[in-house]
């Protein structure tokens, strides 16, 4: 750690030992999510960019055609990938996704997945051919919390996909067939622990001075958790968590929706 | 094939009242383990859970590169979860892929919770987990393995780790999934904590819980855990006992 991020990390901790954060929001209050839908329209069926405070990704979606998994053979397939750029922080270096990225991925992916919010059966087409969705995270600006950007532009992107005309096993690009089968809007919400405080939503000065942190993604109920980082909870910090996810997750799925 | 697999999905996973491997809600799989089964590494050991086989080995404190990357202030802590390519049915490609990746960096931010690094700066200290036979919650077994190992290792720990697995089969919460329970059931919720303290160092879930099903779940996970928490501690300290015996001789 430098010298400016450890004054910030101290800067922060000391702050929050009154309760305060360093822009002055509440505890369990995000920054400002703009959502642009549709960004890459041209090109990508579906597309969103996404301003979480300074924090700025860019999530396409393509659509493939490919074979099924051997034990779902009529369902669709999907896979996400998270890029962070190098032009996103200085600390981050070209070349295959590490660690870090691997795991945001896997997060994301697993609250997607796992909330059935693609309809993947309606995704056959026929035997041995099957729709995939492709879901790319382009992290752009590191301004901190790329997980949950990652998350919020994953199924706003996903809202925004159309479904590519296919006739006589080709995919006929630029035209399309009805949107993307989606069921419902989950949320990933990751909460931050610095000191005896559980905050979400950290900027990059707060991720300096994070312990630990937990993700938890919602729909109506829970479809996934991760805790992630070195550093603990309790049981009841934990409880905490889960509480406010569902409560931050259902303000932000009307702003996903709207 | 397709027919049977088919079959399997709406397998029932709970008949009368008992699991497919006749064990209650509640109930653990065989467990058994062992440390200090290796020759060359500084710590180690061996699990077995169910069907799971574990080894997990220690190398260092030892010089840590890259350079730039040590840290003046404490050791860095880095686990290395492996799966034998002969582990599982299908096959698995050697070498890391995107799930042993994301393993090994939430069980080495568990033991780095717990491991006093402080005493190592500049260091670097690995840990080793080869999964040699898998059924299901190898990463709690892998955690549980890692742990001894570094206990047998002598780096000092404010506390063990012991993790458990919970999960949703047919409705019904239970303790430490199976390999048939994990792939038709509807969630998993693998926990490691502190069992002294009772801090949580691990949490994943994937499926579907109601608020009141976690509660249910995750106190379920963690009464496993500390089920495993004692046999961790009988484990090395049969160790030390059959160390000083040893020497006596």
């Amino acid at each position: 750690m430098n010298i400016e991020e450890y004054l910030r990390k101290d800067y922060v901790t000391s702050l929050m030992r009154e309760g305060r954060r360093i822009d002055n929001r509440k505890l369990d209050e995000f920054r400002e999510i703009k959502i642009e839908k549709g960004y890459s329209s041209e090109k990508a069926p579906g597309s969103a960019f996404i301003n979480l405070g300074d924090t700025k990704v860019l999530v396409g979606i393509s659509m493939g055609v490919g074979e099924p998994y051997p034990d779902r053979p009529t369902s669709g397939v999907m896979t996400t990938n998270v890029e962070l750029r190098p032009i996103a922080s200085p600390l981050f270096e070209s070349g295959p996704p590490r660690e870090k990225a691997i795991e945001i991925a896997r997060v994301v992916d697993r609250g997607i997945r796992e909330s059935g919010a693609i309809d993947l059966d309606k995704l056959y087409i026929e035997e041995d051919k099957v729709w995939i969705a492709f879901i790319d995270v382009h992290v752009l600006d590191d301004g901190g919390n790329i997980l949950d950007a990652a998350g919020i532009g994953a199924i706003s992107a996903l809202l925004d996909t159309r479904l590519p005309k296919y006739e006589d096993g080709v995919v006929i690009r630029g035209e399309w067939e009805g949107k993307l089968p989606i069921t419902c809007t989950p949320v990933p919400v990751t909460n931050v622990k610095i000191g005896s405080n559980l905050v979400v939503d950290p900027n990059l000065d707060e991720e300096y001075a994070r312990e630990t942190q937990l993700t938890v993604t919602t729909t109506d109920v829970i479809n996934a958790m991760q805790k992630s980082g070195i550093g603990v909870f309790s049981s009841e910090e934990v409880d905490e968590a889960i509480e406010t996810s569902f409560k931050k997750a259902k303000e932000i799925r009307e702003i996903i929706e709207g | 094939m397709e027919e049977i697999k088919m079959a399997e999905k709406d397998m029932k996973l709970i008949v009368n009242g008992k699991r497919l491997d006749g064990r209650n809600f509640d109930e653990l799989r065989k467990i058994k383990m062992e440390v200090n089964v290796l020759e060359r590494t500084v710590g180690s050991a061996y699990v077995e859970w169910g069907n799971n086989k574990v080894l997990a080995g220690v190398h260092g404190p030892r010089e840590f590169h890259p350079k730039f990357l040590r840290d003046p202030t404490k050791a860095i802590l880095t686990c290395t979860y492996n799966m034998a390519a002969f582990s599982v049915e299908d096959r698995k490609r050697p070498g890391p892929d995107r799930r042993s990746v994301e393993i090994s960096k939430v069980i080495s931010d568990a033991l780095s919770s717990v491991a006093v690094l402080e005493k190592y700066p500049n260091t670097g200290i690995d840990v080793f987990v080869e999964v040699l036979q898998a059924d299901a919650g190898t990463r709690c077994v892998s955690i549980v393995a890692a742990s001894l190992a570094l206990a047998n290792s002598g780096v000092p720990m404010k506390d063990l780790v012991s993790a458990c697995a919970s999960g949703k089969i047919d409705g019904e919460i239970v303790v430490d999934l199976m390999k048939e329970e994990d792939n038709y059931g509807e969630c998993d919720l693998p926990v490691a904590i502190s069992p002294r303290k009772g801090d949580v160092l691990l949490l994943q879930m994937d499926g579907n819980l109601t608020r009141d099903e976690y509660t249910k779940a995750y106190n379920m996970a963690v009464d496993g855990s500390k089920k495993i928490y004692e046999m961790q501690k009988k484990t090395l300290l049969d160790s030390m006992v059959n160390f000083v015996e040893g020497e006596q001789k």
